[in-house]
């Protein structure tokens, strides 16, 4: 009776729901069978969980193995094997003149891209000056070359002094102060104005962390590697090549 | 036939700390150390005569006669030369030679080893998470402590000997006693990240040894009341994992950590009183000058016999004993911190004063790893990664000498309780001893099959054990 009839009837909506789903065309289609997707994903969830629950877990409480003192914790061991090969590379590639840095290959930047040709003259026909378009770095004691005869024109607005320096193993950044640009990967004639853009290897200087060589005396300046696009960031982030 | 018209020379003896000892001293320059020792001992007037080391300006030893100092400092015979003298300690440590037993039974690598204050018992701690006591005089194992669930990796003896406390990866402080294996009271727990160190408060400042300093990885150093079994404070204020912690002997809690500092507390209130920087990079480990002589307490090496006994007397007996011992060994300047970093280098530093350092030891070419005063106080040594173990004077922080013969990185080392001998074990599988005043090698001591990871001499002086990944520990005698 009532009971029988609500058995029947529920049973028969399986079928009544998949007709429904297979009649419906358009907008109304969409939107359904967006709405029974995300349904059927809930519930094929739920059952993994079920199942989860019968089958039996791989031990986790085992202890692993390798143990190592306090002190060697935070540290990565190397294995022997490793250690042979990475000697004889280092080697090969001192040989080769291949120096390791973080960014070993970085975008070649062209000329169109960093230098904006500036038109001078009367009838702003001569074309024989340029502007950079990248951030720079002049250092201290910079004084520009008569105007009328500088053919390279560094704008004060793209002239930085200071970079974020991190320390790749202490995970700490600081404000260094730049002692200079040690070469641009695009061009020898960048390196010479100072052009800093990502890749670049500065020179920077570290006695704010108090290093120290093995003769006592303290390093005051390190090399660090350029790791964003200064000039659209508007600040320059470098990682310390120790 | 040649006329005995031997140079003349003005001495004055003074001790370490500058104190005059009599007047000046007419002596003939071929004068030599054992006729130096016996006028300075008449002066000194002790019922023994004392062993000492003489030195002029305080850096060449007098060894044959002051006839070869004077010269090779070129001083002026004209005025008064003062000698300064050193007691050496009265008993003599005899190197250790051979390996007497290999004590298998830790079934993965053997992490921390040490030997109780009086050298009866020996704790080792490992990988396969058991502590285990071995019995020293049949050299076979005694009891094996489960408890905890991650690698053991520090254990430190209360010192007073009736307590071993050991903390794991997983965070836990579990109390034992040697006699007989089992666990003191409920485990402590409480810290979020491994355990890197453990240090009981000296025995001179309370001979109850209730109170227990544990410093993790999590940055907070905890300290613990061992008959409650609960924390008592928490001390925070590193930013990075804290890598050592010392309890000194003034009531003063010094600690180290990987954001390159070096945090001085008050023990009573838990309170910071300084912060030393200068590190350039983690701070990894700490040596107190007076580390030695709170490690074991009121035993006095001198009267160690060949089988060592417990620690007999009351309370206050105890006390007292360890107190003067103390004060002997600290003398009267404060207590000396010396902290070993990845950049390289060591700080002096006189921390109960000062913010600034003493002196910096510059000169190793790799990590420090560990820093160790000698039990008299007068030397350092540290063990580095590039292979050598350096010698520095505990005073001033000089360079005095390298100790080289290991073929990979040294990872710990110990002292002979007369300062005479240094044991030194490394990742190339060997123990190295070493003769301090010739600095040269006494002993190459292989043996082990793999890296060996602690070392510890017995402050009785008889024995030394020695730990590693091969999982064997191994006892090593004259």
């Amino acid at each position: 009776d009532h009971h029988e009839r609500k058995r029947k009837k529920e049973s028969r909506e399986a079928h009544e729901r998949s007709h429904k789903a297979k009649k419906m065309i358009g907008l109304k289609a969409k939107l359904y069978h967006k709405q029974r997707h995300a349904e059927k994903i809930q519930m094929k969830k739920t059952i993994k969980m079920h199942e989860q629950r019968k089958t039996k877990q791989k031990n986790d409480d085992k202890t692993p193995e390798g143990a190592v003192p306090a002190y060697l914790l935070d540290r990565e061991g190397q294995s022997r094997a490793k250690v042979l090969s990475n000697m004889i590379k280092q080697k090969r590639k001192e040989k080769a003149g291949k120096w390791e840095v973080p960014l070993p290959k970085v975008r070649a930047q062209g000329e169109t891209e960093v230098l904006k040709v500036i038109r001078t003259g009367k009838r702003q026909k001569k074309a024989w000056k340029r502007m950079v378009t990248k951030v720079c770095f002049v250092g201290d004691g910079f004084t520009r070359k008569p105007p009328k005869y500088e053919r390279f024109i560094r704008p004060t607005g793209l002239r930085f002094k200071k970079a974020h320096v991190t320390h790749p193993e202490l995970k700490a950044t600081f404000c260094l102060p730049i002692l200079g640009v040690k070469k641009n990967p695009s061009s020898p004639l960048y390196t010479s104005l100072g052009v800093i853009t990502k890749g670049t290897v500065i020179e920077v200087n570290v006695s704010e962390l108090g290093l120290v060589t093995q003769g006592g005396k303290v390093i005051w300046g390190k090399y660090a590697q350029v790791t964003n696009n200064p000039e659209n960031d508007g600040c320059i982030n470098a990682v310390l090549l120790v | 036939m040649s006329s005995e018209d031997v140079e003349r020379l003005l001495i004055q003896f003074q001790d370490e700390n500058g104190e005059i000892l009599g007047s000046p001293f007419d002596v003939p320059l071929d004068i030599t150390q054992d006729k130096l020792q016996l006028v300075c001992n008449a002066l000194l007037q002790k019922e023994e005569p004392v062993p000492l080391a003489f030195f002029v300006q305080g850096e060449m030893e007098v060894v044959s006669s002051l006839g070869t100092c004077v010269k090779a400092l070129g001083v002026e015979t004209e005025q008064v030369l003062p000698v300064v003298y050193q007691p050496q300690a009265l008993f003599r440590v005899r190197a250790v030679t051979r390996c007497t037993s290999t004590l298998q039974g830790h079934t993965e690598a053997v992490i921390s080893v040490a030997f109780s204050p009086t050298g009866k018992y020996l704790a080792s701690g490992s990988g396969d998470t058991t502590v285990r006591f071995w019995d020293l005089t049949t050299e076979t194992p005694h009891h094996t402590s489960r408890g905890h669930t991650h690698w053991v990796l520090s254990i430190a003896w209360s010192p007073d000997g009736k307590k071993l406390a050991s903390g794991c990866k997983n965070s836990q402080i579990c109390l034992w006693d040697p006699v007989t294996g089992a666990q003191i009271g409920r485990t402590l727990t409480g810290h979020t990240k491994w355990i890197t160190w453990l240090c009981w408060e000296p025995l001179h400042l309370n001979p109850e040894c209730r109170y227990l300093a544990s410093s993790s990885k999590d940055g907070s150093i905890r300290i613990w009341d061992t008959v409650l079994g609960r924390c008592e404070k928490i001390l925070t204020g590193h930013t990075q994992s804290v890598t050592c912690v010392k309890w000194g002997g003034d009531g003063l809690l010094y600690t180290s950590s990987q954001d390159r500092t070096v945090k001085v507390w008050r023990a009573k209130d838990g309170v910071q009183c300084r912060t030393l920087q200068g590190h350039a990079h983690w701070v990894n480990t700490l040596a107190l000058s007076t580390d030695h002589v709170l490690r074991t307490g009121a035993f006095e090496p001198a009267n160690a016999t060949v089988n060592p006994q417990d620690l007999t007397g009351s309370l206050e007996e105890l006390k007292e004993k360890a107190l003067e011992r103390y004060n002997k060994v600290r003398g009267s300047a404060p207590e000396r911190l010396v902290s070993g970093s990845d950049d390289f280098t060591l700080f002096l530093w006189n921390p109960a004063q000062d913010k600034k350092p003493l002196a910096r030891m510059t000169g190793h070419s790799a990590l420090v790893n560990e820093v160790l005063f000698s039990p008299d106080t007068r030397l350092l040594a540290s063990a580095s990664f590039d292979k050598s173990v350096k010698i520095w004077d505990g005073r001033t922080g000089k360079y005095l000498m390298s100790l080289r013969g290991h073929v990979a990185s040294v990872y710990q080392i110990a002292w002979s309780a007369d300062s005479r001998l240094l044991v030194s074990g490394s990742s190339d599988s060997t123990l190295k001893v070493w003769d301090i005043k010739s600095g040269k090698l006494n002993m190459d001591l292989p043996g082990h099959a793999d890296e060996v990871y602690a070392v510890d001499w017995s402050p009785d002086g008889q024995r030394v054990a020695s730990g590693g990944k091969d999982k064997c520990l191994r006892i090593w005698r004259r």
